[in-house]
């Protein structure tokens, strides 16, 4: 990786179950993009895998830390959880399948679409998960990409 | 079109909505699943849900959404409301159904929208 130089950082601790505050760290990462003035249709999708990877956090994990970077060029997102971690990722990708229980999907969450988007939006996204232990994201957003 | 020209075609109440003067429609989604909402909703869209849950509102701030309104006259709490007005997210509230909703707005002229890629 080239030694560009980070022009921001943020880290921002999620708890597990805390639906109050879900969204907040994504809400501000939006702001912290336009600030910086990236394209819209780029901090979308930026925002877009940030709130999926933080709601995961949110409904499935115990606790999380989110850090960002963004470079001039690039936006980087790691998002480390405790938490129960990922069995099966292959099957945890398909759409439609979640485990959120029914409490969650009534409020619109658990239609098992959040890592498909968090694919579909990023460049590169890398899931390091552990059974019992929990799991890290690691996504990046390349300014100059065709998506 | 503004939001205030919305609220009596569709007998809303307004449960938040001190900006519905100046705020712009430009589109309409509906859909009650978050994750689709925040994948496909187009900014400067009303959003048509019979989800009221805070977290509604933070993916219209995500998303860029001026507008809920809120169907099927659901119950809409103290968090959601507090969390749109600090946001400044209109909240309509209607008993209509969200097709009889839609149906409205797209009378109105409002044309479903979509984002891109
Ligand atoms: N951080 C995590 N820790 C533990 N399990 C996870 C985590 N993220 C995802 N999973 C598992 O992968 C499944 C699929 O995740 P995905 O984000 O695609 O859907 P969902 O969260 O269930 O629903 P949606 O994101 O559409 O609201 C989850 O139901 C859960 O079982
Ligand atoms: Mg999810």
């Amino acid at each position: 990786m080239n030694e560009d130089k980070v022009l921001m950082e943020i880290e921002r601790k999620i708890m597990g179950g805390d639906f109050q505050s879900a969204g907040d760290v994504s809400s501000e990462l939006k702001k912290v993009l336009q600030q910086v003035g990236f394209p819209p249709s780029f901090n979308r999708r930026v925002v877009i895998a940030a709130y999926e990877a933080e709601m995961n956090v949110v409904i499935h994990a115990y606790r999380g830390v989110f850090t960002t970077k963004i470079y001039e060029d690039r936006v980087h997102i790691e998002v480390n959880d405790q938490g129960p971690g990922i069995p099966d990722l292959e099957l945890a990708f398909q759409e439609g399948y979640s485990t959120a229980p029914p409490h969650i999907r009534e409020m619109g969450f658990g239609a098992g679409y959040g890592l498909s988007n968090m694919r579909r939006c990023s460049d590169k996204l890398e899931i390091d998960t552990r059974v019992g232990e929990g799991t890290k994201v690691i996504m990046d957003f390349f300014l100059n990409s065709d998506k | 079109m503004k939001v205030s020209q919305i609220v009596e075609p569709l007998k809303a109440e307004i449960v938040v909505g001190e900006k519905i003067e100046e705020q712009d429609i430009e589109g309409g989604y509906c859909g009650d699943l978050l994750s689709d909402c925040i994948a496909n909703a187009k900014e400067g869209s009303v959003w048509v849900t019979i989800q009221s849950h805070p977290n509604t509102v933070a993916v219209a701030v995500l998303v860029g959404m001026p507008c809920i309104v809120v169907t099927n006259y659901q119950e809409v709490g103290e968090e959601t409301v507090q969390r749109a007005q600090k946001e400044g997210i209109t909240i309509l509230r209607t008993s209509l159904t969200s097709y009889q909703a839609v149906s409205i707005l797209s009378s109105l002229g409002i044309p479903g929208t979509k984002r891109r890629g």
